[in-house]
């Protein structure tokens, strides 16, 4: 038993990404989001019978599910909070299918929103993990930029990656942000020298690729096949799914180059019954440049240790001949919490929708998405297709 | 003594003995009687058999650099000052990864694989970090 293809995303909706909130506030932005996807899905309020949501740093709480379901005036029969940081929406994704494959109801709401920093007057930004902030913090080991740095300083020391094949990342993504018109860097191209002339923040990582956090939100909808085939966009199957987890501090993952991706994308094309080089499009979780070079290695696009000579030779852009992250990825479209981690499973679906606009890619059926949460601490990996 | 203002740990009555042995200038970890397993950090039980009753050893101090990263900008506002700065994972000689800095020679010196040793810093009266030196 499997839920290859049991349930499909029919409707999708999406914030265009700020630098701040101004004034408005994650739950606010929630409803904003849950009401278009709904609509672009053909379907009503009362039609949705199942909640799923992350966490919010701008209006950090226990309980959160139920404060969404309150706001929104829902009545959930299933609902719950997928708590696997930038992997929370591809984890959304597959619990919903599971939820309605189990009978526990029709239609799923998956939704996020938040600010950049709190934004809400006397609240707190939720406290670092109690390990992390014992034998960590105390040495400056604090916040994603230098768990990141270790990673790449160790891939570019086993394996020869080049600070150049990093760039290329940052640079050929932006190509495809100056095709996405709510990309927050998606007005002008950048070199690689641009990228490597960047301010250097955390020794090998420069400014260029690293994300940016900003306000934002997203949601999107996912029902029955069944029922997703009454619905008025093409839809959007969940092929594949797989998960993997492990560490939560960096210095304690089991290898710094090889990472949980492994299992995680082994499971979603071992489920879809695809190999990785069937995939028409990938969006890989970017919160840097080296998470993208990590996660197609580990993924299988190529060999371990070869990724970073694999983005050197292919042509990431939307036209290339390996389409990766063809909204810009985080890297350009901006990180708006949670909503960054979305933003790879909604270019995913408006892909296979055929949603693309300008930067379409031409007859795209099937594609491969990850999230990744941590310091490559919660991966979700998910294989979506079209019929 | 300035006050010191960058995050300091708070030791847990499972990780006192860990603070205390830094304290004087030792390192210590856990070690599982049942299956061998070397711990870091410490636990109330092996997280590889997940027996109770894990004990404490003194270990050599002596390790490699896994990897590293020279902080350009401050990975939080208190370490300003202290830019640039070296933020390691260190290899122990007995297997498990710690978290530390790396001290005792230039950020440009540091490379994985180095070999290193312990050397202990009392950052204030209660606290000693453990950080790492060039062997």
């Amino acid at each position: 038993m499997s839920i290859k293809g049991k349930a499909a995303i029919t409707g999708i909706a999406e914030l265009r990404p700020q630098r701040d909130a101004e004034g408005r506030s994650p739950l606010g932005m929630m409803a904003q989001v849950a009401r278009e996807a709904i609509a672009d899905a053909g379907l009503e309020k009362k039609d949705i019978d199942g909640l799923l949501t992350g966490w919010a740093i701008g209006e950090y709480s226990v309980l959160w599910p139920s404060i969404i379901a309150e706001y929104l005036r829902l009545q959930p029969r299933y609902f719950n909070q997928v708590e696997l940081g930038g992997a929370s929406a591809a984890g959304m994704a597959w619990r919903a299918a599971a939820a309605i494959e189990a009978g526990m109801c029709s239609t799923v709401l998956c939704v996020v929103a938040d600010t950049r920093g709190v934004t809400t007057p006397g609240r707190k930004l939720p406290p670092f993990p109690p390990i992390d902030a014992e034998f960590d913090a105390p040495y400056g080991l604090i916040a994603a930029n230098p768990g990141y740095a270790l990673i790449a300083q160790r891939h570019m020391a086993e394996f020869g990656t080049t600070p150049q094949q990093m760039a290329k990342v940052a640079v050929d993504q932006r190509k495809n942000a100056c095709k996405n018109p709510t990309a927050m860097f998606g007005s002008k191209e950048i070199t690689i020298d641009d990228v490597l002339n960047s301010r250097m923040i955390v020794d090998p990582l420069h400014l260029l690729e690293i994300v940016s956090p900003c306000s934002g939100g997203a949601a999107f909808i996912v029902t029955s096949a069944d029922r997703a085939k009454r619905g008025p966009q093409r839809p959007v199957y969940l092929l594949g799914a797989g998960e993997a987890g492990g560490h939560c501090s960096i210095t304690n993952a089991k290898s710094l180059t090889t990472s949980l991706v492994k299992p995680a994308a082994e499971s979603a094309f071992k489920m879809a019954g695809v190999t990785p080089k069937d995939m028409h499009f990938v969006q890989p979780y970017d919160c840097y440049t080296i998470t993208v070079i990590v996660t197609l290695e580990d993924a299988g696009f190529c060999k371990k240790g070869e990724g970073g000579r694999f983005v050197e030779e292919h042509d990431l852009s939307y036209k290339g001949d390996f389409p990766c992250n063809t909204h810009g990825g985080q890297l350009s479209f901006g990180q708006p919490g949670l909503a960054g981690g979305m933003s790879h499973v909604i270019e995913g679906v408006r892909q296979l929708m055929g949603h693309g606009g300008e930067r379409q890619v031409k007859n795209a059926t099937i594609g491969y998405v990850n999230g990744n949460g941590g310091i490559m601490s919660e991966q979700c990996s998910l294989v979506l297709g079209v019929q | 003594m300035a006050q010191y203002k960058k995050p300091l740990p708070q030791p847990t009555p499972v990780s006192r003995p860990f603070w205390d042995a830094a304290k004087r200038h030792e390192l210590q970890i856990q070690h599982c009687n049942k299956c061998g397993a070397q711990v870091f950090y410490p636990r109330e039980m092996c997280p590889e058999c997940l027996a109770p009753g894990l004990a404490w050893v003194k270990v050599s101090g002596k390790g490699t650099v896994y990897s590293y990263t020279i902080a350009q900008a401050p990975t939080h506002h208190s370490f300003a000052e202290d830019v640039p700065y070296v933020i390691a994972i260190v290899e122990l000689a007995e297997g498990p990864h710690v978290t530390t800095n790396i001290t005792g020679c230039t950020p440009n010196e540091v490379k994985v694989g180095m070999p290193v040793i312990a050397a202990f810093e009392d950052v204030t009266p209660e606290i000693t970090l453990v950080k790492f030196r060039p062997a």
